[in-house]
């Protein structure tokens, strides 16, 4: 009833291509910053930070990266965990090299390192696409773990093959290491999507965005309206492959700590963040958020309604888990194979026309 | 009629309507195209000039679309020149060429489904968009004022076709007429020197193709836009264009106005076919 555009009228142009064309819609979105940012981390405990909101956001930043280059420009990757590792490992050998220097800088420097490598591994894509695209992809995924394992200057000769995140810290604020603040972490972690979400919004509604989108949706037509096709899709793994070096690097320095490449980066997780994108909507932020939290929470959720309120075991709880979240996957994407970013706008166009829907 | 040259047009001829003809736009000179064994063209040569709307028009496989496909640039012919405004063009890229000011529309649809008619159009304009990746990122300076610019001009685009109720909808919602209209749309977007059309009216009702004629011509006089097309519907052709070049497996039989095309016998044999006795 209060959800609609009648009386919200624009004026101008710049209005109308607003992010959120809706008065309540807007709203919502400053009255959720402003519990993130000001309230959570108030209330925020370790269990909350270290098993549901920094997984989360950090998902979300790799979810959104992966999301520019399948859901907007249209090319299947396998290699995502390959470009969290690394984003990971520059992060490392950069903090452990030059340690007086700014982690947040090194982060960023790790962000572009990973856009130039997913720029390299992105060239096949100029005479490939589709599943062809996707196993040279799962090429690069396999190689640059097995480089991580196999060259010792990347783990810094360490006996255990593992690297591990030294202090850092952040205006006077520990932010890295053992000692870290759940809320320092947390705040951290939101700063960084925030940020992300902002630029990625940015590019895809402008002039790169609809490169991108065109190369998706018919490379012939793209080409005759003048977008250059290794261009448009060189940049797509660059900006991609930046957002998620991010990801990879908060998520080995804020997040895990300490980290051995095969287990924090493999295949697994490529899959895992492509399910996220892929349940959560292509071509969608929201949906990025939306997937991210899907996979991050509703294990963390059936764990604590089968374990701690119904008083399960938790080896049988575990697999309970997994087969509920296999089913709800599959509920979900023949629900709306659009993912929950299509589900989110069709509940929104109803609400909009409630309670007179003729 | 001597078929090796192009039919003469002269430079500031006045057409029975009262538009003015200009000198030579682009000229195909011997082209010649194979694929393989296939020849697909075989020698031809014509010129489009300032201003006219110039037909394409042929028997099923007669090397229409491969022709345009060359002055588009996804093919590069085995043999021959193509001038563009006074200069040779050497063999371009297809966004080469679009850069060049030559915007097509295709035979099948080929819109982008996935995004909405305003967004189609102002992809249109992609290659006037002069801000940085940075200055996109941040949403500053002149990505955002370039936006509101070009969105002022796709406007201006939209009212002309009038497609305005549609605009924030999804193309692939859209029925078939109105598709190929907001093709056209995204073609003009580019503001091109030479607008080429493939086949504007395959598939539509009488209606529709009335409407789609009016937008050509109207395009044609107000914006003094080149147009060469391709289109099987007799009717439609001689009533539209200026001059017609006639192909037929790969030759050209015709080249001249629309009355001069009809009285051409080799034209009519290969439309109605040849008595074998």
């Amino acid at each position: 009833m209060f959800y609609r555009e009648a009386g919200d009228f624009k004026t101008s142009y710049r209005d109308d291509g607003q992010t959120f064309p809706i008065r309540l819609d807007r709203w919502g979105y400053y009255a959720l910053l402003a519990v993130a940012f000001l309230v959570i981390p108030f209330v925020i405990d370790n269990y909350w930070a270290n098993a549901i909101l920094v997984p989360f956001l950090i998902y979300a930043i790799a979810a959104i990266g992966l999301n520019i280059l399948v859901g907007y420009a249209g090319q299947l990757s396998l290699g995502t965990g390959g470009f969290m590792a690394v984003g990971a490992y520059a992060v490392y050998k950069l903090t452990t090299s030059f340690p007086d220097i700014n982690i947040v800088i090194h982060v960023l420097l790790a962000g572009i390192i990973t856009a130039l490598v997913g720029m390299l591994f992105g060239l096949p894509s100029l005479r490939i696409k589709g599943f062809y695209l996707a196993v040279a992809t799962l090429a690069a995924q396999f190689f640059l773990v097995w480089l991580f394992n196999k060259v010792p200057w990347f783990y810094n000769y360490s006996a255990s093959g593992q690297i591990n995140m030294p202090e850092r810290s952040l205006l006077g604020q520990v932010i890295t290491g053992p000692g870290t603040t759940p809320a320092a972490k947390y705040l951290l972690c939101l700063v960084f999507a925030v940020a992300v979400a902002w630029v990625a919004r940015n590019l895809t509604r402008g002039t790169i965005g609809r490169k991108w989108m065109a190369i998706r949706d018919m490379d012939i037509a793209a080409e005759i309206i003048g977008v250059n096709p290794l261009n448009a899709k060189l940049t797509a793994f660059g900006v991609s492959s930046f957002f998620v070096g991010i990801a990879g690097a908060l998520f080995f320095a804020v997040y895990l700590g300490a980290a051995e490449v095969g287990e924090a980066f493999g295949l697994n997780k490529s899959f895992l963040i492509l399910f996220m994108i892929i349940i959560g909507g292509l071509g969608s932020i929201f949906g990025s958020f939306a997937g991210a939290a899907f996979m991050v929470l509703l294990p963390v959720l059936l764990k604590n309604v089968l374990v701690g309120g119904m008083g399960w075991p938790t080896d049988l709880a575990a697999y309970v888990e997994l087969m509920i979240v296999g089913a709800l996957i599959i509920i979900v994407l023949i629900l709306e194979p659009h993912g929950l970013a299509q589900l989110w706008r069709l509940t929104k166009e109803k609400l909009r026309l409630w309670p007179f829907p003729h | 009629m001597n078929l090796a040259e192009t039919a003469p047009a002269p430079e500031g001829h006045v057409t029975p309507d009262g538009r003015r003809i200009g000198g030579v736009l682009m000229e195909m000179r011997n082209i010649t195209l194979r694929f393989g064994g296939v020849v697909a063209i075989k020698d031809i040569s014509f010129d489009i000039r300032e201003g006219e709307i110039r037909a394409i028009i042929g028997p099923n496989g007669a090397g229409k679309s491969s022709m345009l496909n060359v002055i588009s640039g996804f093919y590069v012919p085995q043999e021959g020149e193509v001038w563009f405004r006074g200069q040779r063009r050497g063999p371009m890229k297809p966004y080469e060429v679009a850069r060049l000011g030559i915007a097509r529309t295709f035979q099948n649809i080929a819109l982008f489904d996935g995004m909405s008619v305003l967004d189609n159009i102002m992809t249109g304009r992609l290659t006037m968009m002069k801000a940085s990746m940075l200055e996109q990122a941040l949403w500053w300076g002149r990505a955002e004022r370039e936006e509101v610019a070009h969105r002022e001009q796709v406007e201006k685009i939209i009212d002309f076709l009038e497609i305005q109720a549609i605009r924030k909808t999804p193309v692939g919602r859209l029925p078939y007429g109105l598709k190929k209209r907001v093709e056209l749309a995204r073609a003009l977007a580019a503001e091109p020197k030479l607008l080429l059309l493939d086949e504007p009216m395959a598939g539509m009702n009488v209606e529709e193709k009335e409407d789609m004629s009016r937008f050509i011509l109207d395009v044609n006089d107000e914006f003094g836009t080149t147009i060469a097309l391709i289109e099987h519907d007799m009717g439609v052709v001689m009533d539209l264009s200026d001059r017609v070049v006639v192909m037929d497996y790969g030759r050209k039989i015709g080249d001249g106005t629309p009355a001069e095309v009809r009285s051409n016998q080799a034209v009519i044999d290969a439309y109605l076919g040849v008595a074998h006795e």
